[in-house]
């Protein structure tokens, strides 16, 4: 079998002259390109979709803008180039040189960390298959798309990772990244959250807004590893992650604004007024965002961990901008505030730093994400508006860890189970929350039209005007 | 045996060497007289192996033992004609006190385990020769017969037990040092003296061990004898019991020469075997060669070359790399098993083996390759074996592969080696994998594989002599695995570095466990006793702690033990 590599498999990673991984893609390539038919955008084959294929890791290479089919996507293999005599940055290998090939040692637990985020990858894509059938404009449908493949190559990415280091094992797990399904409950993916349903455009929105987000700090994470290939796999993957919390920052702000518009000019506030308008009401939203960063909370994984202790002290995994920490890299000494339900009560207690790094990095994380919501309170304030959408309490609507047992409210109160069944609607989206927003939910694909309950973007992609055809139906 | 030690914990950096010959034995006498060899126990007590201990009263060190095993190799190879040996003291009143205590005391844990293998390993050398060589074994214990002597005594065919109304064998190791008789004592007691259980559990706790008349009628030992016959008791049964040897009357020797071997920083270099050592990777590569041409083959070509015939050259060669490592390379862990050369010569060695297998000497060669390939199932250090291209895993060298916790086999697709590329490698049975090197649970190593199942048995059987390609090697279950050449490299550094990383402990026991499946005999209980009930004991606060009974033996203090029962 003669391919052409690094025309059909755009890379960095000197593809043309590794056998290993050769042999490894050339059984894995169309698996993958059959998972994609099967579980990929649906009905999507034939449409040429402007999007972006990084061919290169240069700034220029990087953004390549083209019509083309996502079967045909040529989904590469990039990393971030090396850096010089790079060293395992913290603990107890600090100082050393970093790993260029798996250290044994430390070979099952590498594996995990990376099928683990290499498995949010697809699921995702799993998640919005049917987004597309009912996308609110070609602008948006596009966007979807680009997330769609950006998130197949973010899978590839992991891939070459097992494939080029775990040697048969590696290959097992990349078989097992396509069989696994998101939802299906004999062989769900990984992750709690990554098995929810993404039905509607504004959970799309929250989702890459507040899941990919997540995923920007395991990736941060895992770019401060001492396994160079990961550190650099990761790098090179936050470049595209920032464009899809793009699409999530900018979905949920458009239907904001087009929210406040509304009820601005018909001089509405009352939900049920809002929504005979035909747009999406604040408190909605707010329940939306609730249920999104609360699911994302989990995904940080148990407050106080063992696991994680062992990642960092191996050099593994390592915290959010670690290089940049100005402490000894170790942590065997400090305490974090973890938070514990006692009595009736949430209390701050101190766990041992190493063991709280789950927690810092939620902690690093709900800072970041609470940015977007204040640009989202500008628009309302724009408008005039008195409303304010605030994230909720970190220990809300937990299903993971010791947080999960007890019923937390959005601003951090114990609350009784009773209480929680009466009032969780108005924390989280109800079943007709979601029956209204989907009610909503068409198709809109003539260019530069856009749904009702959404605004249009202020520019197009890449410089192309709003109303260019972003998508040929063919 | 015993262990004290917690400011002793540092082995002295002394390079312990097990090559020797009786013109430096320095605690034997080794004598020859027809058809009878006596080998006299005689410790010079000034000259342990290491400073800070005397050995009194017939007390022994490694140093003691190595001479030991090196009389009982002479026996086997220099002197065809003995059909009995005596195993006597040229002390007055006392046979052999065991293991020295102080010595023990000053011992690092892993040097005492050590020692206690090689122990073990050299006692059932004599049962070994015993059953196989014609040679017989008799005790003839002129005194005090303690502990360690006992075990001694054990090990041979006959015990006889000098009756003077003082002497008593006895193992006191319970009593007097709160430790178990380790080193065989306890095993053999039962599974070969069969002596009842209550009436061992009596002897056991006896500090004065048990005089001739009790011995006798507990089968603690099979004869007694006055002091003044017993010179001529012990030799007319050494006699009687020679008769019935299939050992040659007038065959010539085959002298021990010095193994040729040369020691530096990278390891231990002879001939046919290679010991490279990576500190940093704490892995040893032994490496075993085929001979560079075709063996002797006609039985006197083959004495004629003596210790240089393959076989047996290379035998004792990878016997002194095993002891090397064991002792002077506590931390190398893994051993990497390779071999290379041609593997049609190594057959070739091994139709020689069968063919003359009933002449003494090549009898003694199996023996040799027997023992040694034993010592390697029992070291206790991960065993990969690695099946690569110019490798001769084939008959008696397959064995390697088969006593080891995994083999590797490159698979390279067949026939498309071009012009100087490696072809893929092949391994084959012989009949000697069948039944010749049994392990020290009496199982051939293929038995031993397959549970005894006959399907996977038979089928390797079926396939004797023909070369088998990796596809074939694993389908008949011969080896673990077969990377091609593209995951090679990256699989076996990352399996040898994922070994290197795991407790070592847990390696040993995890090994010793997987290693000799479901058969137990009283060597593979023998050698579990060691590892764990004593190895436990050993270490237990009641032994070493403070007011343990190692710890204060000779001190005149009473043991203080935590009473609570585990
Ligand atoms: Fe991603
Ligand atoms: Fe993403």
């Amino acid at each position: 079998m003669s391919i052409n590599y690094s025309e059909k498999i755009p890379n960095n990673v000197d593809l043309a002259s590794d056998r290993t991984l050769q042999r490894a893609l050339e059984r894995w390539q169309p698996e993958f390109i059959n998972w994609w038919g099967d579980m990929g955008p649906e009905g999507s084959n034939s449409f040429d979709v402007y999007l972006r294929t990084a061919i290169s890791v240069d700034p220029k290479g990087w953004a390549h803008f083209d019509y083309v089919r996502m079967p045909d996507y040529r989904w590469g293999i990039f990393l971030n180039p090396a850096e010089a005599e790079r060293k395992v940055n913290f603990g107890a290998h600090k100082g050393e040189a970093a790993w260029q090939e798996v250290p044994g040692e430390y070979r099952s637990n590498l594996r995990r960390l990376i099928v683990t985020q290499g498995d949010t990858e697809p699921a995702s894509v799993e998640q919005q298959r049917y987004l597309g059938l009912t996308c609110p404009s070609l602008y948006d449908l596009r966007n979807l798309f680009q997330v769609n493949v950006e998130e197949g190559r973010h899978l590839w990415a992991m891939v070459y990772l097992l494939h080029r280091y775990f040697g048969r094992d590696g290959r097992e797990e990349g078989d097992a990244l396509l069989e696994r399904r998101s939802g299906d409950p004999d062989n769900p993916r990984i992750l709690g959250a990554f098995n929810e349903k993404t039905p509607d455009w504004l959970s799309f929105y929250m989702f890459t807004y507040f899941t990919d987000r997540d995923g920007k700090f395991q990736l941060c994470a895992l770019a401060e590893s001492g396994f160079d290939p990961l550190a650099r796999t990761c790098r090179f993957m936050l470049t595209e992650e920032a464009h899809h919390m793009f699409v999530g920052e900018s979905g949920v702000g458009r239907v904001i604004q087009r929210t406040c518009e509304v009820m601005r000019q018909n001089k509405v506030e009352d939900p049920e007024q809002v929504r005979a308008l035909g747009v999406i009401d604040l408190p909605t939203i707010q329940r939306y965002l609730n249920f999104h960063f609360s699911v994302t909370m989990d995904l940080f994984g148990a407050d106080v961990s063992s696991n994680a202790a062992t990642f960092y002290t191996t050099g593994l995994k390592g915290r959010y901008e670690e290089t940049k920490l100005g402490d000894d890299h170790l942590l065997n000494s400090n305490t974090y505030p973890v938070l514990q339900v006692q009595g009736e009560k949430l209390v701050t207690v101190y766990e041992p730093e190493l063991n709280a790094l789950n927690e810092r990095l939620r902690d690093d994380y709900i800072k970041d994400s609470i940015g977007g919501v204040e640009r989202w309170n500008k628009i309302i304030d724009k408008q005039g508006i008195p409303f304010r959408l605030t994230v909720p309490h970190k220990a809300f609507n937990r299903r993971i860890g010791p947080l999960s047992e007890s019923r937390i409210n959005p601003l951090g109160e114990v609350v009784s189970d009773s209480e929680w069944q009466a009032r969780q609607d108005e924390w989280l989206p109800s079943a007709a929350d979601r029956a209204y927003v989907a009610s909503l939910m068409g198709r809109v694909t003539t260019p530069g039209q856009f749904a009702n309950w959404v605004a249009p973007p202020p520019r197009g992609i890449n410089n192309q005007p709003v109303d260019f055809e972003y998508v040929r139906f063919n | 045996m015993a262990q004290v030690a917690t400011t002793a914990e540092t082995e002295s950096k002394q390079f312990i060497d097990y090559q020797t010959h009786p013109d430096h034995y320095r605690h034997w006498q080794l004598a020859f007289d027809g058809p009878i060899a006596t080998l006299k126990m005689d410790v010079n007590e000034d000259a342990g192996l290491k400073p800070g201990y005397k050995l009194k009263l017939n007390s022994y060190d490694l140093g003691v033992d190595i001479e030991l095993y090196d009389a009982l190799q002479r026996i086997r190879f220099e002197h065809p004609e003995v059909r009995s040996v005596v195993l006597t003291s040229s002390k007055d009143r006392i046979f052999c006190s065991g293991a020295n205590i102080f010595m023990l005391g000053k011992s690092t844990h892993p040097w005492k385990v050590n020692f206690c293998k090689f122990t073990n390993e050299t006692r059932n050398g004599i049962e070994d020769s015993s059953e196989y060589s014609g040679l017989k074994f008799i005790a003839a214990c002129n005194g005090t017969t303690a502990g360690g002597g006992y075990e001694l005594a054990l090990a041979c065919d006959h015990i006889i037990l000098i009756d003077d109304r003082s002497s008593a064998v006895s193992l006191p190791e319970v009593p007097l040092l709160g430790v178990l008789p380790g080193t065989g004592g306890l095993t053999r007691v039962t599974d070969k003296r069969k002596v009842r259980h209550d009436l061992a559990d009596i002897f056991c706790t006896l500090t004065e061990g048990v005089r001739a008349d009790r011995a006798k009628q507990w089968r603690l030992i099979d004869e007694s004898a006055k002091r003044h016959e017993f010179d001529e008791v012990v030799k007319q049964r050494a006699l009687a019991m020679g008769a019935s040897s299939n050992r040659p009357e007038n065959a010539v020797g085959v002298e021990m020469t010095p193994l040729r071997r040369t020691i530096d920083e990278a390891g231990y270099h002879y001939e046919y075997v290679d010991v490279v050592i990576s500190p940093s990777a704490r892995t040893a590569t032994l490496t075993v060669s085929a001979p560079q041409e075709l063996p002797a083959d006609d039985l006197d070509a083959i004495l004629a070359a003596g210790m240089s015939w393959w076989p047996l050259q290379m035998a004792r060669e990878l016997d002194d790399a095993i002891l090397m490592l064991r002792t002077n390379n506590l931390d190398v862990g893994t051993w990497i098993l390779k071999t290379q050369g041609d593997a049609s010569r190594v057959l070739a060695a091994d139709a020689s083996l069968l063919r003359h297998q009933d002449h003494w000497f090549v009898r003694e060669v199996i023996g040799m390759l027997r023992r040694t390939l034993a010592r390697l199932d029992v070291s206790s250090r991960t065993l990969f074996a690695l099946i690569e291209p110019g490798s001769c895993f084939v008959g008696t060298l397959l064995e390697l592969a088969l006593a080891a916790d995994r083999s590797y086999m490159l698979a390279l697709a067949e026939g498309e080696a071009a012009e100087g590329e490696a072809e893929a490698p092949k391994i084959a049975l012989s009949e000697l994998n069948f039944g010749v090197y049994p392990m020290v649970n009496k199982l051939a190593r293929i038995t031993a594989r397959f549970y005894g199942e006959e399907e996977p048995i038979a089928a390797a059987q079926a396939v004797i002599g023909q070369p088998l390609s990796p596809d074939a090697a694993l389908e008949l279950g011969l080896i673990t695995m077969a990377p091609d050449d593209i995951d090679w490299d990256d699989e076996i550094r990352i399996a040898i570095e994922e070994r290197a990383s795991l407790s070592p402990d847990a390696l040993t026991g995890l090994e010793a466990n997987l290693r000799f499946g479901a058969q137990e005999t009283m060597e593979t209980r023998i050698f579990g006793r060691l590892s764990a009930w004593q190895n436990w004991i050993f270490i237990r606060p009641n032994a070493v702690g403070e007011a343990g009974a190692l710890k204060v033996f000779g001190t005149g203090s009473k043991a203080n033990f935590d009473w609570g029962r585990v």
